[in-house]
């Protein structure tokens, strides 16, 4: 009895210690990059124009950012939301369905490096697109891809069933049931999938750096290369050209994250609360 | 007289309309169907055509140079046209291999600290931190390893501090989300009567969490760990910036590695012909790895769901 209390309390102990340092691990990295980042980050800092490789402000690098993210979305969601619809509303279960959802998860796994591979392969070479927002915007429209299809598929599935059969009692067809009831209902849900997938996009450097290039300024057009908050981090810590600005520009893309997550959350719960 | 006649001719007509609109009707919900479907299948065009393409691109080289010089080649000089990249595949595993030695205990035990004794107030802090970790940007991760963790593997142990120990410290981090969240959804779909007759049976309730729950939730688990190893032998960015990339079989946990990840992402930048079909062939390698995981991943997860 005396040794099993002694074991329990080690295992008690070593279980309150993860989840410490889980904790830990968390507000070491945020206060050590806020307060270090803190100091150099000024209005000035977020709307200047870089200057040589890594002086001056962000604002290209933020402008990139925004474009690189509203294309994939662009792309990446209406696909996403159609894929998950057919999964949810059509698939009947067989070897058709179990071949996208492998392929779904197999995508899912699929590290950013070789979506890099491909990208600068496929697009920036074979089709000409060059090193350009477009050939990034194509490459990470595929990757948040199954973030997005899975995402949506849970809010489809969440919603209940009484409502598809209420719709095509009176009348409505499978597909206007599906535009007029179904996809309404699960709109918060959606919205964690595009909120999570821009999160995604903002933390992307090996993709990116393969197929958006680097260059400092801001683009003029979708055929332009550009150097995102990520990949610019990146070539300020690689190179040690500034570490200052190194620590700002970190601390800009973990403010962006953690409001991202925020209203993520607010939006799950917002979820919750409809059920 | 002339009024019925009209009427039913209108009925006729208006029946026949119907009949043509639900037919049109019927044939757009079938073409929109067709749509969704396509839209559904771009996952599988999108994994064939990547893995057509980079095959396409690194498979002859790895053929033409020979597989066996190539994957146990310990020289990496582009130079002299000699590429072989163990270095790389025993960087990568290492690396990998002590991310999940450190990570998953902690992200385990962290799952339990959520699902099983952590009080709610607590556990409502934990878990949207964990969702935090889980999105901070891989870069972030590097640059924090690079001025934080690098210095004080130095200050400890010497050696400059880029080292395979930084990469596994980061990565075991950066795998901690992924672990903690996967492992937790699988502790709580065990059902509350394996703990009840647990405890019934005068089971503590650490007994009852790590001889009945835990096992229980076996095959979550171990999806978790799967997950977590493909996250850990992709990442470049954080690794490139912590591991010192020397492209020799490191002989210490303190030595400089570089990983097939960021043997790619190094040389890309400037590398052309050969060299570069050679880095297309490092993908193709690491391509192989990360596929064998899916499919292991595959296996488990389809087990869990029988």
């Amino acid at each position: 009895m005396r040794d099993n209390s002694i074991k329990d309390r080690i295992l008690r102990g070593l279980v309150w210690l993860s989840a410490f340092v889980t904790m830990g691990m968390l507000v070491w990295i945020l206060t050590y990059v806020l307060m270090k980042g803190m100091g150099s980050l000024s209005w000035a800092f977020l709307t200047e124009m870089a200057r040589g490789d890594g002086e001056g402000g962000i604002l290209p690098m933020i402008v990139t950012t925004f474009y690189v993210i509203a294309i994939s979305i662009a792309m990446a969601t209406p696909i996403g939301i159609c894929a998950a619809i057919y999964l949810v509303e059509y698939a009947k279960p067989g070897k058709l369905v179990r071949t996208i959802r492998f392929a779904t998860e197999s995508l899912a796994g699929i590290p950013s490096i070789i979506f890099g591979l491909f990208g600068f392969l496929f697009f920036v070479t074979v089709l000409h697109f060059k090193f350009s927002i477009l050939s990034g915007a194509l490459t990470l429209s595929i990757m948040v891809l199954p973030t997005i299809v899975r995402t949506t598929e849970e809010a489809l599935k969440a919603v209940p069933q009484s409502y598809r059969e209420g719709s095509l009692g009176l009348g409505a067809s499978k597909l206007s049931t599906i535009m007029n009831v179904v996809l309404p209902s699960a709109v918060p849900g959606i919205l964690a999938a595009v909120i999570l997938s821009v999160g995604r996009i903002i933390g992307e450097t090996a993709a990116i750096y393969m197929t958006v290039g680097m260059a400092p300024y801001i683009p003029k057009g979708f055929m332009e290369s550009g150097r995102t908050l990520s990949v610019h981090l990146y070539l300020l810590a690689k190179e040690g050209i500034s570490f200052e600005k190194a620590y700002a520009t970190a601390a800009v893309l973990i403010i962006i994250v953690a409001f991202l997550n925020f209203i993520a959350n607010k939006t799950a719960s917002a979820l919750n609360r409809n059920r | 007289m002339d009024d019925t006649r009209l009427y039913a001719g209108k009925a006729v007509e208006e029946k026949t309309y119907k009949m043509k609109e639900n037919k049109a009707r019927n044939r757009f919900e079938k073409l929109v169907e067709a749509v969704f479907l396509f839209c559904a299948f771009i996952a599988v065009l999108s994994v064939a055509v990547i893995t057509l393409f980079v095959f396409a691109r690194g498979g002859p080289f790895i053929l033409e140079y020979g597989i066996g010089k190539f994957i146990l080649g310990r020289q990496w000089q582009p130079l002299g046209d000699v590429f072989g990249i163990l270095p790389m595949i025993i960087a990568s595993i290492a690396g990998t291999f002590g991310a999940i030695l450190v990570g998953v205990p902690i992200g385990i035990m962290t799952a339990v600290f959520l699902s099983e004794i952590a009080p709610s107030k607590i556990a409502d802090i934990t878990r949207p931190a964990v969702d935090l970790l889980a999105g901070i940007p891989s870069v972030v991760y590097g640059f924090f390893g690079l001025v934080v963790i690098v210095p004080l593997i130095d200050k400890w142990f010497g050696g400059g501090g880029n080292s395979l120990l930084a990469i596994i410290i980061i990565l075991a981090v950066m795998i901690l989300p992924t672990v903690v969240s996967i492992s937790e959804a699988a502790l709580r779909a065990v059902p509350r009567e394996y703990r009840e007759g647990s405890l019934a049976m005068g089971a503590s309730q650490m007994q009852t969490i790590f001889k009945v729950v835990i096992p229980a939730a076996k095959s979550g688990i171990l999806a978790a760990v799967v997950l977590g190893i493909g996250r850990a032998i992709g990442e470049t960015m954080a690794v490139i910036l912590v591991g010192g990339n020397t492209a020799l079989i490191p002989d210490s946990i303190l030595d400089r590695v570089r990983t097939m990840t960021a043997n790619i992402a190094i040389e890309m930048g400037y590398a052309f012909g050969m060299h570069q079909d050679a880095l297309f062939a490092t993908g193709v390698i690491l391509f192989i790895f990360i596929m064998g995981l899916n499919i292991l991943l595959n296996l488990l997860t389809s087990k869990a769901g029988d």
